[in-house]
């Protein structure tokens, strides 16, 4: 037996860690790196460590002595949050210039959060899950607080911190439980054991834990207390990294959880989920209504999000999962595409938050509004727009699951969520102008509201019959037939 | 006396020490005091750990929780101004909502661990848990690090670089005239330049 495990599936995270670390030591010893370019080279890195992610042959690998599993569903995964990465990277350079924030340590914390985010998709232990969920999560807490003249981000910071702490102290006593009543941390000997024994109350007890902590990281209701906050008082290309990235990877974390380990309590789990999934979409819907910030919207507009591409994890079926893939694909497209919009708001006075500042955007500036409606349409699921593909997909899977309820309040409830995003659309096109806004000039953020926009609008008819075989495929890991 | 019960009354002299002084830690009114009962409780874990044949546990638990964790927590305690009467109003105030948490809590956990069953065989197994033989246990543990948990291990390297990278990032700030060692200013000084004389008439002063 060769003492060195197979290094060929964790190609994609070994780059990005030891890249990480070469950039910390280059922003050191270079003494005229600026922030911008120390983001493109970031953002250079982990596009380079996506390639041995995307050009994966080995079908479903195990490796690490079981710790770490390379499948179709983690390539998928992971190209997403790499994607989102990259993107987050490239459109913040001039926010940070504008605010001055000159440490260079920022998107080196974000290199390092993608690799907890692809640790996590990749866990197969709950030792590995826990592992990438703290790399994870440490990252995010720090970049949270990274503008630390400012009072509300350092508040979002300490706030996210502390809640975040619970929220693991929760899921590793949940860890905790299950394995004092299996003995194995690892996923597939778990799922082997509980189709071979009747389940056991102290487990499902640690089950339930492990979701809890789980929920808290993708900002269901009702562990969605910090998300507003957190999203309002951080800077503005971190919240479109938290909105896009880390809700991926958890959401990933959730389904492997639920899915590969635990099909055995099925019935215990769909009950949680479902419950979550009705909480979110109705508070995502309601609260919204009446927030005044874009990127306080944006927080219960996510909130709500998630509760949809629940319903879809609620169903537990192969068709669920399919669902579940798309929408979470389509979301982090129409979320980074927002975020490059609110990241191009800037009047006279500098950046600004205010939904009543976009009045009248279409006759100042016709292009951002268009983009920027596009986004609106597809987050409030127009047909025609991506948006509706993705709901479409895991509300079909609720109904074929026999899951009416569901389904029904997540058609009503997207009525009434569409009604604040049409209240933006509204603003821009009908209202009088407010001060205008100063063109946008950097050229990656134009790119990525042109590239995202193009996703999402009735174009996306073309791609989505590619986005839905790349996610049979992906479901096809955990369901092999 | 038989060598296993010198074993038995050992550990359970260690094992009441330890849950002593564990109460102590949440019972003392001063939290230094706390801390001094926490290290006493360290002290007692490494002997239990003594007695379980883990040596190097038992090493470490003094060289890392006592020698750095305890003195740490010393100093935050010396540094923070903890205002009691403060932390007792919020007590009284919450007490009823803490109270009904921590039972609901309590009912669930006992509901849990009384499903706990024992496989027959399972108890003689992990009394039998032996240590590998012809390998001492730092040896032992090293194999398992480095072999079976190593990419848990490498990633807790990588959590830990972050921790440090947090830390500094929130709280380096490069102040206004501090004065900084220059050593390459410092070598090139010489006397030439070092010294000034002057030439003082009697009777002026400088």
């Amino acid at each position: 037996m060769s003492m060195i495990p197979n290094l060929a599936p964790a190609l994609g995270e070994i780059i990005l860690a030891i890249g990480a670390m070469a950039l910390l030591i280059a922003a050191v010893v270079l003494k005229n790196l600026t922030v911008s370019k120390l983001n493109k080279a970031s953002a250079m890195l982990i596009l380079i460590a996506l390639l041995p992610v995307l050009l994966w042959q080995g079908g479903t690998e195990v490796t690490f002595g079981g710790s770490f599993i390379q499948d179709g569903f983690a390539v998928f995964m992971k190209t997403i949050v790499m994607l989102a990465a990259a993107a987050a990277l490239l459109m913040s350079s001039q926010y940070l210039k504008l605010k001055g924030i000159k440490a260079l340590e920022f998107p080196i914390l974000m290199v390092l959060a993608t690799l907890g985010m692809m640790m996590m998709i990749s866990a197969s232990t709950l030792l590995s899950l826990y592992m990438g969920l703290e790399l994870q999560s440490l990252s995010l807490y720090v970049l949270a607080a990274i503008n630390r003249n400012r009072d509300r981000s350092i508040e979002a910071g300490l706030k996210y911190f502390v809640l975040g702490a619970v929220s693991s102290g929760i899921l590793l006593y949940g860890i905790s439980l299950v394995y004092g009543f299996t003995g194995t941390i690892v996923f597939a000997d778990l799922a082997g054991l509980l189709a071979a024994n009747s389940s056991n109350i102290g487990l499902i007890i640690g089950m339930v834990f492990i979701l809890a902590g789980l929920a808290f990281k993708i900002s269901a209701v009702p562990f969605h207390m910090w998300t507003p906050d957190v999203y309002e008082g951080a800077p503005t290309p971190v919240t479109a990294f938290f909105a896009a990235a880390p809700k991926v990877a958890a959401m990933a974390l959730m389904m492997r959880v639920t899915i590969t380990t635990f099909p055995a309590l099925v019935g215990d789990w769909q009950m949680i989920l479902t419950f979550l999934a009705v909480a979110s979409m109705v508070l995502g819907a309601f609260a919204a209504l009446v927030q005044t910030n874009i990127k306080r919207l944006m927080a219960y507009s996510s909130i709500g999000h998630i509760g949809y591409a629940l319903v879809g994890l609620a169903a537990g079926t192969a068709a669920g999962v399919e669902g579940v893939l798309i929408y979470m694909a389509i979301y982090a497209t129409m979320t980074l595409g927002t975020f490059a919009c609110i990241l191009s708001m800037r009047d006279d006075e500098g950046m600004t938050e205010k939904i009543a500042d976009l009045a009248g955007l279409s006759r100042t500036r016709p292009a951002l509004a268009l983009a920027l409606a596009i986004f609106m349409f597809s987050l409030a699921g127009i047909p025609t727009m991506a948006g509706f593909f993705g709901k479409w997909f895991v509300f079909k899977a609720a109904v074929d699951a026999g899951l009416y309820t569901l389904a029904v309040i997540g058609v009503v409830t997207s009525v009434v969520a569409a009604y604040y995003y049409l209240r933006i659309v509204k603003l821009m096109y009908f209202d009088e102008p407010a001060p205008d806004f100063a063109p946008v000039t950097d050229l990656p953020k134009r790119y990525i509201i042109a590239i995202t926009a193009a996703l999402n609008s009735p174009l996306s008819l073309v791609f989505i019959g590619l986005l839905v075989s790349a996610a049979v495929y992906a479901a096809g890991s955990f369901f092999p037939s | 006396m038989t060598p296993a019960l010198i074993e038995a009354l050992l550990f359970y002299l260690f094992a009441f020490m330890t849950l002593g002084a564990a109460g102590f830690v949440v019972r003392a009114a001063n939290p230094v005091h706390s801390v001094l009962y926490l290290i006493f409780a360290f002290f007692n874990t490494a002997a239990l750990f003594l007695l379980l044949g883990a040596e190097f546990l038992a090493m470490i638990q003094i060289i890392v929780y006592v020698g750095a964790v305890a003195v740490l927590f010393l100093f935050v305690v010396m540094m923070l101004n903890i205002n009691f009467t403060e932390i007792r109003e919020n007590l009284a105030r919450y007490w009823v909502i803490g109270f009904l948490l921590g039972m609901v809590l309590l009912i669930e956990l006992i509901a849990g661990i009384s499903s706990y069953q024992y496989a027959p065989e399972a108890w003689r197994q992990a009394v039998a848990n032996p240590i590998p033989g012809g390998v001492s246990n730092t040896e032992a543990l090293g194999v398992l690090i480095y072999t079976d948990y190593i990419y848990a291990f490498q990633t807790a390297g990588l959590i830990l670089l972050v921790a440090m990278i947090g830390a500094i990032v929130l709280t380096h700030r490069k102040r206004k005239g501090v004065k900084k060692q220059n050593i390459t200013q410092q070598i090139r000084r010489t006397a030439k330049n070092a010294i000034e004389v002057k030439k003082i008439e009697p009777g002026e002063g400088v």
